[in-house]
């Protein structure tokens, strides 16, 4: 199993380690309930250094991006970001990632579980272009502040950078815990506000002990990737391997907002697949809640009447919505806010309700 | 060290003997490895109804957290005659005391043979394994 720069941190800090897409990672420092409120209401900090970082440079970079992911790079502004996915001629996903458009540079952030597979994809398809890959995975290490206070936690130990000046899925570089010259996205994964840093593995225990102390006077704790799943399930984003996978497809899950048919990005792997399916689909992701005690869990079978109809994708104790809380593929025609339809427990059902996604999203000031 | 007055499956249920009947549990273990401390991360029970026969090493039942399901196996063979109602909305009762007013199940035993079991040194052995 690999560790991260900050592996040794965690358990003085009361950290529940388990291996995570290779990773021996924390799964939980407290109750899992308390670091999910800790992040919507206050700051949490997160080892995110098990994520795939994957610098592309040279003159085709942008041009290889845009045949092998779905999102249009040529059109994101320097120091933006955006969502895509990289996927087979089937238009289902390797990877769903981050698209960080420097401006001699392009920056992918990859799930950890799919790091090694995604680089494989892209050295098979890089031919003809002039690109060059390099894997940061292990030179850097990734921290992520997230929630409402994320920004005056990280501004008491960043200077050269005017955090409030950096917008929402916007990057740049500053010194941050003293260290110069330090990639800072405002991005995450939790749907409050946040940023995410990107540090030399040197710099990561340092930096790591200075932002807990800098977030201290905020209410800061480190949080475990146990909350890290809810506050993305209750956010309504996809985790690779639940909501998208090798069978399930952006377009179903409701990502378009990540895919792009524009002419002028060209021909790109599972275009055309993808393309047929944004006409013509048969199912969609939809959310559920439901009020019985019973948790939804990867895999449960849902039920309307005697028919399978689908499958749960991802679930969650939702302390936010105050209520348990799913996600899963239902067939258009039950795809349909107040639908209801019963989750199979070993033969006992319990009711779950169709709901619109996000189930949660944070008032913008 | 455990208790030594039952005996335990490595699977971390432990049965003891109560008369004519044995009465199923769960260890600390079990609760430690479910709850991670906190008791509110427990967040269900399901339990059999009186009446149901249980063959040896059968599911039945389920306890579930916020992150995890684990199964509940039976330790002995026999006939379900009391479930502790008191636990189905008050898990805390389980958390706090998974020794004595946090039992599970009473059974009526078909065969009261332990030659299968682990005793309390034998179970520890098995943690020690485990974490390992």
């Amino acid at each position: 199993m690999r560790h991260t720069p900050l592996h040794d941190e965690h358990e003085p800090l009361g950290g529940t380690m388990v291996e995570f897409g290779g990773w021996r990672m924390p799964v939980q420092y407290g109750p899992i309930l308390e670091e999910v409120r800790c992040v919507r209401e206050r700051v949490g900090l997160f080892d995110l250094s098990h994520m795939g970082r994957l610098r592309l440079t040279g003159p085709d970079a942008v041009a290889f991006v845009d045949r092998v992911a779905t999102c249009y790079c040529a059109r994101i502004p320097l120091g933006s970001i955006r969502y895509g996915l990289l996927c087979r001629p089937t238009g289902n996903p390797i990877d769903d990632i981050l698209v960080y458009r420097g401006e001699d540079e392009v920056f992918l952030v990859v799930n950890a579980g799919n790091a090694d597979a995604d680089r494989e994809w892209l050295r098979s398809h890089s031919e003809g272009f002039d690109v060059t890959l390099e894997d940061q995975t292990d030179e850097l290490a990734m921290i992520a502040l997230q929630g409402p206070l994320s920004e005056e936690s990280l501004a008491r130990v960043t200077t050269d950078l005017e955090l409030p000046e950096l917008g929402y899925y916007k990057f740049a570089r500053g010194t941050v815990c003293g260290c110069p010259n330090v990639r800072v996205s405002r991005t995450g994964y939790t749907g409050e506000d946040g940023f995410e840093v990107y540090l030399p593995a040197e710099h990561a225990v340092g930096a790591w002990r200075a932002l807990l102390e800098a977030g201290q006077a905020s209410g800061m704790a480190p949080i475990g990737l146990g909350a890290r799943d809810t506050l993305r399930l209750e956010a309504g984003m996809p985790l690779y391997g639940h909501e998208i996978d090798a069978e399930h497809n952006p377009i179903e899950a409701g990502l378009k907002f990540g895919v792009s048919f524009h002419e002028e990005k060209g021909d790109w792997i599972g275009r055309a697949a993808l393309e047929k399916l944004h006409t013509a689909p048969t199912r969609a992701l939809v959310g559920l809640t439901t009020a019985g005690k019973r948790v939804p869990r990867q895999g449960y079978a849902l039920l309307d009447g005697d028919e399978n109809v689908g499958t749960i994708c991802s679930g969650a104790v939702s302390p936010t919505v105050g209520k348990h809380i799913a996600t899963a593929y239902l067939p258009l025609h039950l795809a349909v806010t107040g639908q209801v339809v019963d989750m199979d427990l070993r033969g006992k059902r319990q009711a779950c309700t169709v709901v619109d996604l996000p189930f949660y999203s944070r008032k913008r000031s | 060290m455990r208790p030594d007055d039952r005996h335990y499956l490595p699977s971390h249920e432990w049965v003891k003997s109560d008369g004519d009947t044995v009465v199923f549990g769960i260890t600390d273990f079990a609760v430690e490895e479910l709850s991670h401390g906190n008791e509110d991360d427990l967040v269900y029970c399901d339990l059999p109804e009186p009446g149901r026969k249980l063959a040896q090493g059968e599911t039945f039942g389920e306890i579930e957290s916020v992150k995890a399901v684990a199964d509940l196996n039976s330790p002995l063979p026999g006939e379900v005659v009391e479930v502790n109602k008191t636990i189905e909305d008050h898990l805390q009762v389980l958390a706090r005391d998974p020794w004595d007013k946090g039992w599970l199940i009473r059974v009526k035993p078909d065969d009261t043979s332990t030659s299968h079991l682990l005793d309390a040194e034998g179970y520890e052995a098995s943690l020690g394994k485990a974490d390992g």
